[in-house]
């Protein structure tokens, strides 16, 4: 479950501060900065740029590059699940086209009432339980449709 | 007091054992039973987990797949003096899966507390450093060179090659880098060796670095593997209370420390190059070669950067002597391959064991073939970027050489099964699509060779043209191989090209839809 709080310029100048010393700090800042504030809003890059002496535009470069950041909030949870091989063989893509169609979302997206965000990922490292996923921080292996229900309605 | 395992492994948690573990507490509660519940990492029996084990005077009994609903009965049963009950697996290191196997790198995995210095320690842990320290760090290197030892990551380098070369680069600050970015299907030893037992990674680069004369050291792990990451940030912790890490590693005046680094998503930051960019807090984009590494690589610094499991074997190497380790496989390939049996397979886990079996051997008769019970049709080994093997190149040892022979690779030792359903034409299209989601665009044949290919395989499977299309497919796949700067638009034609050559019906079916 995700608790982020809204934007905070000050808060974020704290974040930055506390890993700036670091050698290489861009990533351990963008993971921090995702986890209070549940992004890395477009607010963010020029703080991040001016703290750390870049241009904004290596600073964006970054945070578009990798797939985990995100520049909106996510929905209250995040479903996040497989969609490589060892899963395919294991009707990993069925059981999330159903899932996807009775949510009404596509990949990536959050269900209206903001309570569900799925991702794809390639591979969670559960190939000798797939199909598989990870419900926030929650593993999820040898998934049905009902066991993946259970564990959504939990 | 009667101690309990249960493994807190991510697969293991996957299936239940988190519950299980709980209501085993409360049942011992409950019935006043003076026992502990030890959380370990997996023995990496996967069909079997939750697999809860007890200890017992003539070793420990194994019980699994215990669900919730089983503690009860087992509790009832006797569990904590090893009573009889259907789910009782008898002494878990007569279990065939583990009997048939040569635990090097885990051979504590699943047994140990993988938090604790002093379990560790119990099992053998640190003799490996405590050798390295009377050695010399060329005679250190000399031994890993000996053992055979190749990268496990993949690309089958050898280990004490790479380490030579850094010792002898000149430049004040070495690093040790470990890849820990295991983002293969198939692949999870990486992740069950930090969760189960990250001291002996630790070790590893521990003796990597008295040997090349780096100060610090980097785990690139993935966001993909939190429990990984907290496992393996607890081992760090401890590691440096203990004095094992620091300012003055086991009291014999060298300085080493290490820090574990996440990654965000990026299947390319597996590639040595762009994990080290990353690490330097750039995009994720692949460096032409040379400069290698080992003169110019992280922060410009002479850098070793080695998987985990080649990191990991290397306290063993220095415990038992290279010739031990050199005794085991088969032509260039030395030592023992952790193999990830992964996908449809009965008996999916992970299986350690010296190069030479056979793939027929590990996917039929070790993993008992598929879980569907279906027929096998096709096996990709080494993850996205390898071939496709059809059960009638399933006479392939298990080696570098012939699988590269078999125009495939070994990669990070996974193996993903399939049955008679799967339709192999799909299967590469989705190289193509994974390619494209994943390039980091620095070079034109994977980043626009992946989306041409995407199209070129989705006209395939409309019927459009289908000669023309395929050998323009083949054109491609060629371009990609020998254009691109790294494996990931490499190695793209591996897959791609074996699923044509295997199972070219697939490609020659009426209209399917895109």
């Amino acid at each position: 479950m995700t608790s982020a709080v809204p934007w905070n310029a000050e808060r974020a100048l704290e974040i930055i501060g506390a890993h700036a010393g670091r050698p290489g700090p861009m990533l351990p800042i963008l993971h921090a900065l995702q986890a209070e504030f549940g992004c890395v809003p477009d607010l963010a890059t020029p703080v991040i740029a001016t703290a750390l002496n870049l241009s904004q535009a290596d600073v964006h470069g970054v945070i578009t590059f990798y797939h985990d950041f995100r520049r909106v909030p996510a929905g209250q949870h995040v479903l996040k699940i497989c969609r490589a091989e060892a899963c395919q063989a294991m009707g990993g893509e069925g059981l999330s086209a159903a899932l996807l169609t009775r949510l009404g979302i596509g990949w990536g997206e959050t269900t209206a009432d903001g309570g569900l965000t799925v991702d794809a990922v390639y591979c969670l490292g559960l190939c000798a339980c797939a199909p598989a996923a990870l419900l926030d921080d929650a593993p999820l292996g040898r998934l049905t449709t009902a066991s993946l229900q259970e564990a959504l309605s939990a | 007091m009667t101690r309990i395992f249960v493994p807190a492994d991510a697969a293991a948690i996957a299936v239940g054992a988190e519950r299980v573990a709980r209501a085993l507490a409360d049942g011992l509660a409950q019935r006043g039973l003076d026992a502990t519940i030890v959380r370990t990492g997996s023995r990496g029996m996967f069909w079997l987990e939750p697999m809860v084990e007890v200890e017992t005077p003539a070793g420990r009994i194994a019980y699994g797949p215990v669900g919730v609903g089983d503690v009860a009965g087992l509790l009832d049963a006797g569990l904590l003096t090893a009573g009889n009950h259907p789910l009782c697996l008898g002494k878990t290191e007569e279990i065939p899966f583990l009997a048939a196997q040569t635990r090097l790198t885990f051979v504590r995995c699943g047994i140990v507390d993988p938090r604790s210095v002093a379990d560790y320690r119990g099992y053998g842990g640190y003799a490996g450093l405590a050798r390295a320290l009377e050695l010399e760090p060329d005679k250190t290197i000399a031994e890993v060179t000996l053992s055979g030892l190749r990268g496990r990551g993949g690309a089958g380098f050898p280990t004490g090659i790479k380490w030579k070369t850094v010792r002898d680069a000149p430049g004040g600050q070495k690093f040790i880098v470990c890849n820990a970015d295991e983002g293969d299907s198939g692949t999870f030893a990486d992740r069950m060796l930090m969760e189960g037992d990250p001291f002996v990674l630790i070790e590893g680069m521990t003796i990597a670095a008295l040997a090349t004369g780096a100060t610090q050291g980097f785990i690139y792990s993935r966001s993909e593997y939190p429990h990984a990451n907290a496992t393996m940030n607890a081992a760090l912790a401890a590691a440096r209370g203990a004095g094992l890490l620091g300012p003055d590693v086991m009291g014999a005046g060298f300085a080493f420390d290490i820090e574990l680094r996440v990654g965000a998503g990026a299947y390319v930051c597996g590639e040595e190059t762009a994990l080290l960019e990353s690490l330097e807090g750039k995009r994720g984009v692949v460096r032409a070669k040379p400069p290698l590494p080992a003169h110019h690589g992280l922060f410009a610094s002479p850098t070793v950067i080695n998987n985990v499991l080649s990191l990991a074997s290397v306290p063993s190497i220095m415990a038992q002597g290279a010739a031990a380790y050199a005794a085991i496989g088969m032509g260039r390939s030395r030592g023992t391959m952790a193999v990830q049996l992964a996908g449809n397979i009965r008996h999916g886990g992970l299986f350690e064991a010296g190069f030479g079996l056979t793939l027929g051997e590990l996917v039929m008769e070790i993993g008992g073939g598929t879980a569907t019970g279906r027929p096998v049709r096709a096996v990709q080994a080494g993850g996205p970027l390898g071939a496709y093997f059809p059960p009638s190149l399933f006479h392939t040892p298990y080696d570098y050489e012939a699988f590269a022979a078999a125009d495939g690779l070994l990669g990070h030792g996974g193996l993903v099964v399939f049955d008679d359903t799967v339709d192999m034409a799909a299967m590469a299209r989705f190289a193509m699509k994974f390619c494209a989601i994943e390039s980091c665009g620095k070079c034109t044949p994977c980043r626009i060779g992946a989306v041409r290919g995407q199209e070129v395989i989705a006209r395939i499977l409309a019927g459009q043209d289908v000669d023309a299309n395929i050998s323009l497919l083949e054109d491609l796949c060629a371009t990609m191989k020998f254009g691109s700067l790294c494996a990931l638009g490499g190695f793209t034609p591996y897959p791609v090209m074996s699923a044509l050559r295997h199972f070219p019906e697939d490609f020659r079916r009426p209209a399917r839809a895109a």
